[in-house]
């Protein structure tokens, strides 16, 4: 340790989302706060100014604004009989590497999870008593309700400016939007962005189904907009640059946009830049922690103390930091004992890639989250009686693909990818190419986890994690419905040749093209301390002046985006901070 | 336990801004950031150096002319556009080789270095510049042993032929798997074709000209009405704003 900070009421590890909202609700009740984040500053006016933004190469395929596999990566294997390799080069784990986090290149479908999510293990006791589950599959309910959590993402669709269309406003079907919804209380703060012309094909094909299609919620935000912040939006332009790109134009939402500029006047907020947190310290009766240890940008040791730590550093790093610091009890897969690093959980992808023959599309129209869904066949909105599985997906007309290095491939089955003939059917293909992706539902398994690995390290020498997954038969079932449910549809667009893939056919693979960054579980919330590594205010059941915030403490995925969700439980926790704990610290589970 | 008695919303004894500034010991967290107190400057993001493309920086002359007798047929000159060579593809590949691409620069480079499954992907230790400068002495002997010619000799069904069949993973290489190698032309070449022609590639955005892909514009919103129509939108380069 080379020096000591001054003593701050909380540090927040990590500023993406979770970090800056956490951040903005304990310095607006007037905690001192320090923020560490590993990356630098980055404002999107300096560091994504449209001049350079809409460049594929360096962004889309050389990913320049995330966290590069040199500075830290994963191992990998699909199960524990197999040695753990590391993920040397770009894949599916695609983490923020500066301020804002994730939170900046993300795609901002901004979904909230439907009532059954929170609550799967309770719902099949009342609905599926007599269903066998997967053998090995865990399903247990988070301790929150959706009714809960739902002033939470109220508040989080605000702040952001979410755009989209009310399915359910207390209690009331609304048409046009999402009738599968759980209830809200308001409207969208911004109206759905106009739809592509492939939102529409798949509108009126799946409603002549009878299906329910609605414009997905999202942050690529509606119309100009002030949001409670005093934080002025823009509305979205269509560039088409958008996941893995930052936006210049305060047009997506992200943390840099619609919350850090409020911490940038509070004189109560402190943020260390390029500084990695290594450790968490604790206490010596293990009751509590005390603070956290980081590297700085000098190469020196420092130490930040704090009566609060908030650990939002991405899932994967949260868990990472929780094995660090060797704080809770590591999961057992042999034993079925043990908590940390058990429950991680991913999403269950399925696809149709369609071909029609004299469309324009139009695809460089486009966003992150340009996209028409049913809802029909997600979470537990359907009848899964003899089905033999838990879940289903989104399944939605996706219009985030027009960049043309993405596209290359996307052909017809049997065209040959180089040459003249190549040259043709891609200017064809070009505009004629559609996507239904299917965003399933993942449950968490008895032979997933998450822990460190024995061999590998990153730059600083500390272990790296070690992420031992495959799909199981539940994923397997529910996808193979799911790409069912897509064929169908793809039959009635009027395309012209399409083919349709469902991911756990294959072994999981961190590669695979098309495949989900969404990384869940590992370090989850319950009511259970033999189940969960936090309780249901996302604090830790062994320090209880420690929270841990992020998808980590999802104990199964939705067919849905996380981002929504983890930004609300982020508000829901904080108010549990501000109202009761800073009141009197302890257990919240009182 | 020594918990602070003051933790309480509403209090807050001295602003960390002064608190930091005073106890900040030497060569402490230099990048510290504090509220209240001033604007928060980032650094600039530069925009790309663009490329100048009477230089070649990474191939040696014979190397140039054998990638591009293969990009020329990855990518050939017919009524839709002109050849990859033609549209900077060469030039753009060269730099890239020379950069951080070229070096593999985002790659995990720890050891052990060990075989996995296929899920784990690739684990091996070569770079992008490696696998040029050993791929193409491998294909230059391998096509010169098997036909008496090298590859920018043979007419051009036979270079087609002899990509289809590394494309097949037919040839085998003393290093590299001669479908990895066709693979990483592709890729590149493709790189090169539908590029920001900052990088060199793409000259005249003959790439997105082809498929109609406006480029590095950023509002569609005048356009977005339009839909399933044809939109002839003249497409821009960042080079042309920076
Ligand atoms: C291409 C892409 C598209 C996506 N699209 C969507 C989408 O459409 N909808 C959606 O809901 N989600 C999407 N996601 C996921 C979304 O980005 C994340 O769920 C979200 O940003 C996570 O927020 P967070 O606050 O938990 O973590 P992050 O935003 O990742 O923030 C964590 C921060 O912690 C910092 N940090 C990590 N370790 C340390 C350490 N040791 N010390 C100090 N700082 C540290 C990181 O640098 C980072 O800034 C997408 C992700 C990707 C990659």
């Amino acid at each position: 340790m080379d020096y000591t900070r001054p003593k701050a009421d909380a540090v927040i590890v990590g500023l993406g989302w979770a970090g800056s909202l956490m951040a903005e609700e304990l310095t607006r009740a007037g905690l001192n706060v320090v923020a560490i984040e590993r990356g630098p500053w980055e404002t999107t006016s300096v560091n994504f100014p449209p001049a350079i933004a809409a460049d594929e190469l360096r962004y889309g395929v050389r990913r320049e604004i995330l966290k590069p596999p040199s500075v830290e990566t994963l191992t990998f294997r699909n199960d524990s009989s197999q040695t753990a390799l590391p993920g040397r080069d770009w894949n599916s784990w695609q983490m923020g590497y500066s301020v804002g986090g994730a939170g900046k290149h993300w795609a901002a479908n901004a979904w909230r999870f439907s009532v059954a999510d929170f609550q799967m293990a309770t719902r099949v006791r009342e609905r599926y008593s007599n269903m066998k589950l997967a053998d090995g599959l865990i399903v247990q309910d988070w301790g929150i309700t959706y009714d809960e959590l739902e002033p939470h993402y109220d508040r989080f669709e605000k702040i952001a400016g979410i755009s989209g269309k009310a399915g359910v406003i207390n209690g009331q079907v609304q048409a046009g939007g999402n009738p599968f919804e759980g209830s809200r209380r308001n409207e969208f703060p911004t109206p759905p962005l106009v739809r592509s012309h492939w939102n529409d094909i798949f509108h009126d094909t799946t409603e002549k189904m009878g299906y329910h299609p609605f414009p997905i919620p999202a942050g690529t935000i509606g119309g100009a907009f002030r949001n409670p912040l005093g934080i002025e939006l823009a509305p979205c332009t269509y560039c088409g640059f958008c996941g893995f790109y930052g936006c210049g134009n305060f047009s997506k939402s992200s943390p840099n946009i619609c919350v850090i500029p409020a911490l940038t006047q509070r004189s109560n907020f402190t943020l260390l830049t390029e500084c990695t947190v290594l450790r968490i310290n604790k206490s010596k009766d293990e009751k509590t922690v005390t603070g956290v240890t980081f590297l700085d940008s000098d190469g020196n040791i420092g130490y930040q103390p704090a009566d609060i730590v908030c650990v939002s550093a991405y899932q994967l790093d949260n868990v990472r930091l929780l094995f660090l610091s060797q704080i809770g009890r590591p999961y057992d897969p042999t034993t079925g004992e043990g908590t940390l690093g058990r429950a991680y959980n991913y999403q269950t992808m399925s696809y149709g890639f369609l071909y029609f023959e004299n469309e324009y599309m139009n695809p460089f129209i486009s966003t992150g989250a340009l996209s028409t869904q049913i809802d029909d066949f997600n979470g537990d909105n359907f009848d899964h009686t003899g089905l033999g599985f838990l879940g289903g997906a989104g399944i939605q007309a996706l219009s985030d693909q027009g960049t043309p290095l993405g596209m290359t491939d996307r052909l017809p089955a049997g065209t040959t990818q180089w040459g003249s003939a190549w040259k043709k059917a891609f200017a064809h293909s070009y505009q004629n190419y559609a996507k239904i992706q299917g965003q399933g539902t993942s449950y968490s398994h008895r032979g997933s986890y998450l822990s460190l690995d024995p061999t590998y390290k990153d730059a600083n020498g500390q272990a790296l994690l070690r992420m031992t997954f495959d799909y199981n038969e539940n994923d397997r079932k529910m996808s193979s419905f799911v790409r069912g449910k897509i064929d169908d549809i793809c039959k009635q667009t009027g395309a012209k040749s399409w083919e349709t893939v469902s991911f756990p056919d294959k072994h999981n693979s961190p590669f695979r093209p098309y495949d989900s960054s969404h990384t869940i579980g590992g370090a989850v919330m319950g009511l259970d301390p033999a189940t969960s590594v936090l309780n249901r205010y996302q604090q830790h059941w062994d320090a209880h002046n420690l929270f841990v915030l992020g998808a980590s403490s999802y104990p199964n995925n939705g067919g849905y985006n996380p981002t929504g969700t983890l930004s609300a439980l982020t508000l829901w926790t904080a108010k549990a901070i501000i109202d009761n704990y800073v009141k009197s610290p302890g257990s919240l589970m009182r | 336990m020594r918990r602070r008695v003051v933790l309480k919303a509403g209090l807050v004894l001295m602003s960390t801004a002064t608190a930091a500034a005073i106890m900040r010991p030497v060569g402490a967290a230099a990048r510290v950031l504090r509220g209240g107190a001033g604007k928060w400057i980032a650094r600039e993001t530069p925009p790309p150096v663009p490329v100048d493309p009477s230089k070649r920086i990474f191939f040696t002359p014979q190397e140039e002319n054998l990638v591009k007798a293969i990009f020329d047929q990855l990518i050939p000159a017919d009524d839709l556009s002109v050849s990859a060579s033609d549209a900077g593809c060469v030039v753009f590949i060269d730099h890239q080789l020379a950069g951080s691409y070229g070096k593999a620069s985002s790659r995990f480079k720890g050891g052990p270095f060990q075989e996995g499954t296929p899920e784990q992907g690739d684990q091996s230790k070569l770079t992008p510049a490696d696998i040029y400068k050993i791929g193409l002495a491998e294909m230059n002997d391998h096509c010169r042993k098997m036909s008496g010619k090298a590859f920018e000799e043979l007419p051009a069904p036979q270079q087609v032929e002899y990509l289809e069949a590394m494309e097949a993973g037919k040839f085998t290489y003393k290093t590299i798997k001669s479908s990895e190698l066709f693979t990483q032309f592709l890729t590149n070449v493709q790189e090169g074709f539908l590029s920001d022609p900052v990088y060199g590639g793409n000259r005249n955005m003959v790439g997105w000209r082809m498929i109609g892909f406006p480029g590095a514009r950023y509002d569609y919103r005048d356009v977005a009405e339009l839909k399933g129509q044809r939109l002839e939108i003249e497409p821009v380069s960042i080079s042309d704003r920076i």
